[in-house]
């Protein structure tokens, strides 16, 4: 039973799909004849058409933000609990439109989309694509919908790279951007990471060459494994240890007994169910964006160069306990900013859930998100009263 | 606004670039921003008191101000305030050097602990001086490195810091003749204003 008719969810939502049919140039040079987009949208336009956000999504999310699609789905979107009426990102204030973006696998066009010039699936011929061609194919999004400027682009990790390069590449777009536990780029040891990810999937032997769909396999094993890496380096050791700890799922500690630990069972589950949802070509193409983004390379290797025509005013919040996208790497953004002379605010949130926080309902968190938000919604003007003024 | 602050934005120039050092609820900031278009930003550590700089659209930046400022270039604002958190840093007179690198000036404020109340509390008593001003007990004190008006003064002149300017007040941020007279006897705060040396100036 879940909670689609509660007060505070946006209650069910239905995706729609944007179809840009003009040729796409990718920023590797391949030119897609067209494309697909699919997105949902909460709450209401204004008719200034002031205040909408858009919500970018990270490595394995989706356009599916918040609400349920029927009755009977178990869970919301994937960030629900911070989008819907009166939560930090408030739908009686504000227009939210989410997406899938362009070479994902849950309706956008992707690897599991047909190549109309072979008739065949994409699957692993799919062009790479980086961060720039997603918010270009996200400018496009917005035209269609009749937004010039968003109140906010916001995302976090590879969602918060979308929205700093909005701010950079859009500026007269953006008048705000919330980069929530990311960086302006990734690290050595971040790659690697991606790395064995993608090794994990490549030597799995039903990947069959990225052909696994004709081949009428599924590199599961794969996909589950470079979950598994992924899946830890989102999660802090302490907060490992306090959900887990040493207790045994099965087995004794003789090691007889086929032993298994609570975090090995947990892991394998992750693993597992991530793999049944999502495509592996996606997988390899997503974390290749996230290798790929680097702006300041572009701007002499400063970051603050690569800021200089932003307009946006920032909030760049951190978690304590998050190693993968660190508090350092916000401070890098930060002090880039203020080197940039941009308007910013930051705070580093205490939280032992690592990098896997920004997804979470933390009390400071979100009461920063609100009180942010909540002053630029003053600002840009609310839907609701757009909405009274049409039925009343 | 807070008297204190009061005192402060008098002394700033319309425009300016301001960096805050422990900036509380941002209210020297708001007020800065809305009367004389000052471009600022303000570091603070306490989870409360960001909130309310972000309610008033402050920019406030989460960071310690022991963990140094080595991450703000030099000569990048005009003027560096920190008023009554010198006496709370681990190094004080490192932070002096780092906010003179950061900024062109700077306006630091702090209690004197050479005020009468607390000479008479230690002479008479015997007893670490708790007072209006400095209301804490010695083993909870934040503030580790209190010192008089003359301790100052004299860390500036062997820093080679410049002392534009020096406001003394009492309590109640009043300045009766008798404060200008025996500062450090009867000054409650003193709002100083520093330059680099002159020297280096040139």
């Amino acid at each position: 039973m879940n909670s689609h008719a509660a007060d505070n969810s946006v209650g069910l939502v239905k995706p729609a799909i944007f179809r840009s049919s003009a040729p796409f140039t990718l920023q590797c040079g391949v030119t897609l004849p067209g494309f697909e987009l699919v997105y949902e949208t909460y709450g209401q336009l204004n008719p200034a058409r002031s205040n909408a956000i858009l919500i970018c999504h990270a490595l394995s999310g989706h356009h599916h933000a918040a609400g349920y699609h029927t009755p009977e789905d178990d869970k919301p979107g994937w960030w629900d609990s911070c989008i819907g009426p009166g939560k930090p990102i408030d739908t009686r204030r504000f227009f939210v439109v989410s997406l899938n973006n362009l070479g994902g696998c849950n309706g956008s066009t992707g690897p599991l989309s047909l190549n109309p010039s072979t008739g065949a699936f994409w699957g692993p011929d799919f062009p790479t694509v980086t961060v720039r061609d997603w918010v270009e194919s996200q400018t496009l999004l917005a035209n269609a919908l009749g937004i010039r400027q968003f109140a906010a682009v916001i995302g976090g990790s590879l969602g918060g790279m979308q929205a700093m390069l909005w701010a950079m590449e859009h500026p007269e777009r953006v008048r705000a951007a919330v980069l929530i536990a990311t960086a302006a780029r990734l690290s050595a040891q971040n790659i690697a990471f991606n790395e064995i990810a993608r090794q994990a999937i490549l030597s799995d032997p039903e990947f069959h060459g990225g052909r696994y769909r004709e081949a009428d396999s599924h590199p599961e094993r794969g996909l589950s494994i470079a979950r598994m890496v992924g899946h830890v380096t989102y999660l802090s050791g302490d907060g490992m240890h306090e959900r887990f700890g040493r207790a045994l799922k099965s087995g004794d500690r003789t090691g007889n007994n086929q032993v298994q630990f609570q975090v090995e069972s947990y892991l394998q589950y992750q693993g597992r169910s991530f793999s049944r949802r999502f495509d592996a070509n996606t997988y390899l193409l997503m974390t290749r964006a996230l290798d790929l983004f680097d702006p300041a390379a572009d701007a002499g290797d400063d970051l603050a160069r690569a800021f200089a025509a932003a307009e946006a005013r920032f909030l760049v919040i951190a978690f304590s306990s998050d190693w993968r996208f660190s508090a350092a790497r916000s401070k890098e953004i930060v002090d880039a900013l203020v080197a940039a002379r941009k308007n910013v605010a930051s705070a580093v949130i205490e939280s032992p859930h690592g990098h896997d926080s920004f997804l979470l309902e933390l009390p400071r968190y979100f009461d920063v998100l609100r009180t942010w938000l909540s002053r630029l919604a003053d600002e840009v003007g609310t839907g609701t009263r757009a909405l009274d003024a049409a039925s009343g | 606004m807070r008297a204190d602050l009061r005192i402060i934005s008098d002394l700033i120039s319309p425009g300016a670039r301001v960096l805050d050092l422990g900036c509380g609820t941002g209210e020297l900031l708001a007020w800065l921003q809305t009367h004389k278009q000052v471009n600022g930003y303000g570091l603070e550590i306490d989870p409360t008191n960001i909130t309310a700089c972000l309610a008033q659209g402050v920019n406030v930046l989460e960071q310690n101000l022991d963990d140094g400022l080595g991450n703000f270039s030099s000569d990048s604002f005009d003027l560096v305030v920190m008023t009554e958190t010198l006496q709370a840093v681990k190094r004080p007179d490192v932070l002096l050097g780092e906010m003179l690198r950061i900024g062109r000036e700077c306006i630091v404020t702090f209690p004197n602990f050479g005020h009468w109340r607390c000479r008479l509390q230690l002479m008479l008593r015997g007893r670490m001086p708790i007072a209006r001003h400095l209301p804490h007990a010695w083993y909870d004190t934040p503030n580790i490195r209190l010192c008089t008006f003359i301790d100052f003064e004299r860390l500036c002149r062997e820093r080679g810091v410049r002392i534009i300017e020096r406001f003394v007040v009492d309590a109640s941020h009043a300045n009766p003749p008798i404060i200008n007279r025996f500062p450090n006897v009867f000054g409650t705060y003193a709002f100083y204003r520093l330059g680099r040396p002159t020297s280096a100036a040139h």
